[in-house]
């Protein structure tokens, strides 16, 4: 009688709690999910993404770090977050940065988002556990701290893309198009020699300090390095290595397939095409580019991501489009990285399990001639 | 021995071979996402608009489905098969467009004609009306200026001044294109509403292109007219210099 009366008494408990009434922590998660919620489908000032970078830290100390390395021209920090399970063996990795444009806002805004999704899932989705149990992740939310900045400042520099050095001697104009400055095929097409022009490549290949940032981590990292994604708009396209019409990629099959996965995988999300090719193919040839040089120094999927719109708005999105070209981004890139990593931790398995066969195989074959 | 890609990829001098491709402009079949088809498409949708644009009817191109381009005497033929989108009312529609690039003996804007039915059959009479009737009476002249705002956001009442904007757009970027251009309109910097005459609502504008190969923002002044009869008519285009003139403000914080 007085075990059923308790058991009762369980039951009775056990629905209020799950009515949720009165439970704080239910009110606390709810708080925080909606400001969360509104968090990503804002686009943030430089601050703000320096203090969300810190609140990253702060709040995921197990997986997310940061690491400084380099200064723009004006002697800012250029800083990524890497995201992975702490150990002390040497990891693979994916590389993604944002804003090497100024006024491509949406893409500091989908770096946050990515960050944010790999933080939110990577304890309940099994693959993308599996993915953090393997892979760091390195993301730089804003390269071109300078140009994002002064984007910010008024109406009248809005669209500004290039950073913020000044010209070479003679020239009263600023800024060097940080993706036409990459030693690849550095000044060779694409690109505007006028420095007051919007691709101009610089002085010479590399000579932009965030330029040579990004190159050097590059450099230091390719062998471990398994996919690099650049994130731009507008235009919708996944642009594959590489810019130069003559220069064609030894993988270039592998990359369009890839490529056209993930445009499959961002249709999925919101009915939106993508198109996929090099760059000379399907929007204009060019040099110099971040992608480019990552795919010479052998990082084998390296792509371009154009994210919304086909010229409606351009450069200026609208907020409420944040979320949803961060949804399929994120499924786009997600695509990328799963065929990276079972790439690497999958086909090397079939790749012993296949020799131990052609092993048996002979021995087989060499004993039953030997009967 | 197989070589994975990964492999050969990290061969020195293997990487990123040189291909002869002749330099040749695309001819015969085209691919349709190649950018000489979709180049050309934008030229289409800019014609589109100069001819059927309004504060309510505003064309972008959905897709390229098939296309075809051949050199003759005059410069060079582009035949199109492409989906429209009217992005108002999301009605899409198919068209069938002939343009030509005049070639350098005769320069001058590209020809277009194209046939799109469906495209065109929602019927925007009504607001088209009330917008023209709400306005032309020059009590109340309308301005505005930076629409959208960096985030993208304007004012309701002044969303159809900004798809206006984007089709006397229109006749500029019509006017500007060739095979090596991709223009879109990035932003209307102000619009002034002047008095109305012959019964034409007649505006100032000050617009900024976006012309996508050079990256490069261009600043146009126009001034057009516009009513339900007459659709949109540009009296006067200026370009404004690229102002080469900054002095660095204090960016520091």
């Amino acid at each position: 009688m007085m075990l059923c009366l308790s058991s009762v008494g369980l039951v009775l408990l056990a629905l209020t709690v799950q009515n949720g009434h009165g439970n704080p922590d239910s009110a606390v998660w709810n708080r925080m999910e909606t400001s969360e919620r509104n968090y990503y489908t804002r686009y943030h000032n430089m601050t703000e993404i320096s203090e969300w970078m810190e609140a990253m830290k702060r709040e995921n100390p197990d997986v997310v770090s940061s690491m400084i390395y380099g200064q723009t021209y004006e002697k800012r920090n250029i800083t990524l977050l890497k995201i992975g399970s702490s150990s002390t063996e040497r990891k693979k990795a994916i590389w993604m940065d944002c804003g090497i444009h100024a006024r491509e806002w949406i893409a500091p805004a989908f770096c946050q988002y990515f960050v944010k999704e790999i933080i939110r899932t990577y304890r309940s989705d099994d693959k993308m556990k599996e993915i953090m149990k393997n892979l760091d992740f390195y993301i730089t939310p804003v390269i071109n701290v300078d140009g994002y900045i002064f984007s910010w400042l008024n109406e009248s520099t809005r669209l500004w893309r290039k950073s913020r050095s000044p010209g070479p001697d003679g020239c009263t104009c600023y800024g060097t198009d940080l993706n036409r400055n990459f030693n690849a095929n550095w000044g060779t097409i694409g690109v505007s020699t006028n420095c007051c022009g919007e691709t101009y490549c610089g002085t010479k290949a590399s000579s932009e300090p965030e330029t040579q940032a990004v190159t050097d981590m590059l450099d230091k990292m390719s062998q471990d390095i398994l996919a690099f994604i650049t994130i731009h708009s507008y235009s919708q396209l996944i642009l594959v290595p590489y810019g130069h019409p003559n220069v064609s990629a030894s993988n270039y099959k592998e990359l369009m397939e890839v490529g056209l996965g993930a445009a499959k995988a961002i249709k999925a999300v919101h009915g939106m095409n993508y198109t996929v090719g090099t760059s000379p193919d399907i929007l204009y040839p060019n040099s110099g580019s971040s992608r480019d040089y990552a795919r010479q120094i052998g990082i084998p999927l390296s792509f371009t991501f154009e994210l919304r719109d086909t010229g409606e708005y351009g450069f200026k999105l609208p907020e409420d489009q944040i979320q949803p070209t961060c949804e399929e981004a994120f499924a786009g890139a997600q695509h990328i990285i799963s065929y990276a990593h079972d790439k690497a931790f999958y086909s090397s398995a079939a790749a012993v399990t296949t020799t131990l066969w052609t092993t048996l195989m002979a021995v087989w074959v060499s004993s039953a001639t030997l009967l | 021995m197989v070589l994975n890609s990964q492999e050969a990829a990290t061969f020195p001098g293997q990487e990123g071979k040189v291909v002869e491709i002749a330099d040749v402009m695309a001819t015969g079949v085209l691919n349709p996402s190649h950018y000489p088809a979709r180049r050309a498409a934008a030229v289409v949708q800019h014609y589109l608009n100069t001819q059927h644009g309004s504060p309510y009817r505003w064309i972008f191109l959905s897709t390229v489905h098939s296309g075809s381009a051949e050199e003759v005497t005059e410069g060079r033929k582009y035949q199109l098969e492409l989906t429209m989108q009217e992005v108002i009312s999301n009605v899409s529609g198919k068209c069938s467009a002939k343009l030509l690039f005049p070639g350098e003996e005769k320069p001058g804007a590209p020809q277009v004609q194209a046939l799109c039915a469906e495209l065109l059959s929602e019927n925007i009479t009504a607001q088209e009306e009330a917008f023209y009737q709400q306005h032309r009476d020059g009590k109340n002249l309308v301005s505005g200026e930076n629409i959208p705002d960096s985030y993208g956001h304007m004012e309701p009442a002044m969303k159809p001044f900004w798809q206006l904007g984007g089709v006397a757009s229109s006749f500029i970027m019509l006017r500007e294109s060739n095979e090596s251009t991709l223009y879109n309109m990035a932003h209307v910097a102000n619009f002034t509403q002047l008095e109305t005459e012959k019964d034409q609502l007649r505006f100032q504008y000050h617009v900024l292109l976006h012309e996508m190969i050079s990256q490069e923002i261009i600043h146009w002044k126009m001034l057009f007219t516009w009513s339900p009869a007459e659709g949109v008519k540009v009296l006067q285009t200026e370009l404004l210099p690229k102002c080469h003139c900054e002095v660095p403000p204090d960016t520091t914080n």
